[in-house]
């Protein structure tokens, strides 16, 4: 039913992607798909790479580590962006198009006032693409 | 690893300006956001820079609630402070001030203007329109709202009358009487104070910046310039209170403007439309503008202040061109390559640092506008090199400096010299003798369509604060968040909010124009940081890998 799921990934907060990244490994093993994680990177340097081409090997490494937990094929794209805190959102609907996604798994947050005016990315993404999205709020622990 | 797993051919995706070409980062431990708070209280992110912030808030504090307890005490210290600095450092700006511009010139025809910002295959991240509009709108737009009509003529009138604020020989009487060539004089001046020079501070700082963010790989924060001298202790003290001063001389510099600009745009609103005077229309003009700058911000730099920036110098042109078409155009023409000329001409004697005649001009005027411009410039520069990535340097001056100064010569040309031609030609005195917030409204009064273009000078004067208050806003939120440009929202929207707010509370309390006084004296400083910046800049063009 699936055969290409985006994942996207902050590699500044990885501690909060733990719980979708297990929906992904069973969920890419259950219809054999491929999976592409994607970045979405500052130009300026930032916490995590100084520069994009850094946040891209930071990335692939990523991938690799995942792939050897649930190995199902993976690649790893990084867009950057000048202000990626705000076109985050745009980014990933546009990658969803140019990637041939058809399901899209991303870790969200639990509801709060505050989506009202500021909403999840991943309330945003659902609302603006084709793909399916699952979207993974955080485990109770 | 499957063979399918990975593809090295699609590494270099299309989504990154990747690969950068040779990059010679330097080498540090420093990890962006290190020293940095991170929390969410009640479901909002923070990710602050815990002594920058804190520090720079709590002065930012005791500074209003002085301002607003002691106004009658501080506000002469201020006036003190600034007026030692003007007077008896003037020199020291206008000196610093010619480096700045030499150094850019020197730049442009250098080999090191081919060195691209951000590595030699880094794409720019913005069309040359977007950009321009955004660096446009963020340095001067404002400025030239009010002073396009009322510097012309004040350095006419004082050249034609004699008197001793008159610029260069205009101060002993040279041209007293003379209206031709004191307003050719006038015109000089003008266009020395809003050329060259200010957009080659501007430029310095924002080269500087771009330069060791995007090449060197540290923070977009004022302190990383400081690297080649202080090394690592630029992580340390140094470099806190380095960025300290930006937040301060950005923030103030912004909310008393904004306060300030409230009461200008006010006046013309009460002018032209009979509003009703008083802090009600300033104050809702001040909600107004922060919430439209909030939203700008939310939206980001690609679809807030680049698409705020665009309209705002779209306006700006077509008002321009009217009062071309309108106006007296054919002067207007042959006075833009004679105003040029002028420029040209008396540049030497202008941005002469010693031995002046016209001490009331040299230091009430250039002195006071260098220090402005300066105290400006971590904001405008670092607004400047955020959006600069994927620039050649040559082409970044070409930018940064010599499309802007000739864009100020046109206005000013346009503007002013209608103006002056309104008061020479058709006698019209009230164009010379209103105050600065209304003489744009009474030369746009003498052309057809008035109502409309005033109204749209209004407009351009809130949309041009919108785009100060929402890049300023980026700025000092990422200062304040130890060089991260991907800090939570809720920051800036913190950061724009506070700016609104100091604004109403000294509108409300006096003290606008002493707290204002107090930021632009924050260019002294700011004009030794520049001077490390220009050897900065060498320094870091000196071992980035030569284009071939």
């Amino acid at each position: 039913m699936f055969k290409h799921i985006m994942v996207p990934v902050d590699l500044a907060h990885i501690e909060v992607l733990e719980p979708s990244l297990e929906v992904v490994a069973d969920t890419a093993k259950h219809y054999d798909a491929s999976i592409t994680y994607v970045g979405v990177t500052s130009t300026a340097p930032n916490s995590v790479a100084r520069t994009p081409d850094e946040y891209q090997q930071k990335l692939e490494a990523f991938a690799q580590k995942r792939h050897s937990v649930h190995g199902q094929p993976v690649t790893a794209k990084v867009y950057s962006s000048t202000d990626p805190i705000a076109n985050v959102d745009d980014i990933l609907v546009k990658s969803i198009d140019e990637l041939g996604i058809d399901l899209v798994i991303m870790a969200t947050h639990l509801p709060r006032h505050l989506d009202a005016v500021m909403p999840s990315h991943g309330g945003k993404v659902a609302t603006h693409t084709d793909a399916s999205v699952f979207l993974v709020r955080p485990t109770e622990s | 690893m499957d063979s399918n797993s990975q593809r090295p051919e699609e590494k270099s995706s299309e989504g990154i300006p990747s690969p950068d070409g040779p990059a010679n980062l330097i080498d540090t431990d420093y990890v962006i956001g290190q020293d940095n708070l991170t929390a969410s209280p009640m479901g909002f992110n923070i990710d602050l820079h815990g002594k920058v912030f804190t520090i720079s808030s709590l002065v930012i504090v005791l500074f209003v609630v002085l301002t607003l307890a002691l106004q009658d005490q501080v506000a002469p210290i201020y006036d003190t402070v600034f007026n030692y600095l003007t007077t008896n450092l003037a020199w020291f700006f206008i000196f610093a001030a010619n480096i700045f511009v030499l150094l850019c010139l020197f730049l442009i025809v250098s080999p090191f203007g081919k060195i691209r910002i951000g590595g030699a295959h880094a794409k720019p991240d913005f069309t040359y329109a977007g950009w321009f509009s955004m660096l446009f709108a963020a340095g001067m737009g404002i400025g030239l709202m009010f002073f396009g009509v009322n510097e012309p003529l004040a350095h006419f009138g004082t050249s034609f009358d004699g008197s001793n604020w008159a610029p260069l020989g205009g101060a002993t009487g040279e041209f007293e009487g003379d209206a031709a060539g004191s307003a050719a004089l006038g015109m000089a001046a003008t266009i020395f104070h809003w050329g060259l020079h200010p957009w080659a501070i501007y430029a310095v700082v924002a080269l500087s910046l771009a330069l060791f963010a995007f090449n060197k790989g540290l923070p977009l924060s004022m302190r990383s310039v400081f690297y080649p001298i202080l090394g690592e202790r630029v992580w340390g003290w140094p470099g806190h209170i380095i960025d300290i001063l930006a937040v301060f001389a950005t923030l103030f510099g912004l909310a008393t403007s904004l306060g300030l600009g409230a009461t200008q745009a006010a006046a013309g609103l009460t002018y032209l439309f009979d509003a009703p005077e008083g802090d009600v229309t300033m104050i809702l003009l001040i909600i107004g503008i922060t919430i439209i700058a909030i939203a700008s911000i939310l939206a980001g730099v690609d679809k807030g202040v680049q698409l705020l920036s665009k309209i705002n110098i779209a306006m700006a042109a077509g008002l321009l061109f009217f009062v071309i078409a309108v106006g007296p155009t054919l002067l207007i023409v042959t006075g833009f390559f004679e105003n040029l000329m002028s420029y040209v001409v008396h540049l030497p004697a202008l941005s002469n640092p010693f031995g002046r005649e016209d001490a009331n001009f040299s230091q009430g005027w250039t002195a006071f506008y260098w220090a402005w411009w300066i105290s400006w410039s971590p904001y405008v520069g670092m607004f400047i090199a955020r959006v600069s990535r994927g620039r050649t340097v040559r082409e970044f001056l070409v930018a940064v400096l010599l499309v802007p100064s000739i864009v100020s010569v046109l206005w000013m040309t346009t503007f002013g010299g209608t103006a002056i031609d309104q008061y020479l030609s058709q006698g019209i005195e009230a164009v010379r003798d209103a105050g600065v917030d209304l003489q744009l409204f009474i030369m746009l009064e003498q052309l057809p369509l008035s109502n409309i273009t005033s109204f749209l000078a209004i407009v351009l004067v809130i949309v041009f604060f919108v785009t100060s208050s929402d890049s300023g806003s980026l700025v000092i939120d990422s200062i304040t968040a130890g060089g991260k440009v991907d800090a939570p929202k809720p920051q800036r929207v913190f950061w724009a909010i506070i700016e609104g707010t100091i604004a109403i509370a000294l509108l409300l309390g006096g003290g606008l124009t002493a707290l204002q006084t107090m930021s632009v004296s924050t260019g002294f400083p700011f004009t030794i940081i520049l001077l490390v910046a220009c050897y900065a800049i060498i320094k870091g063009l000196m071992s980035e890998p030569r284009p071939a």
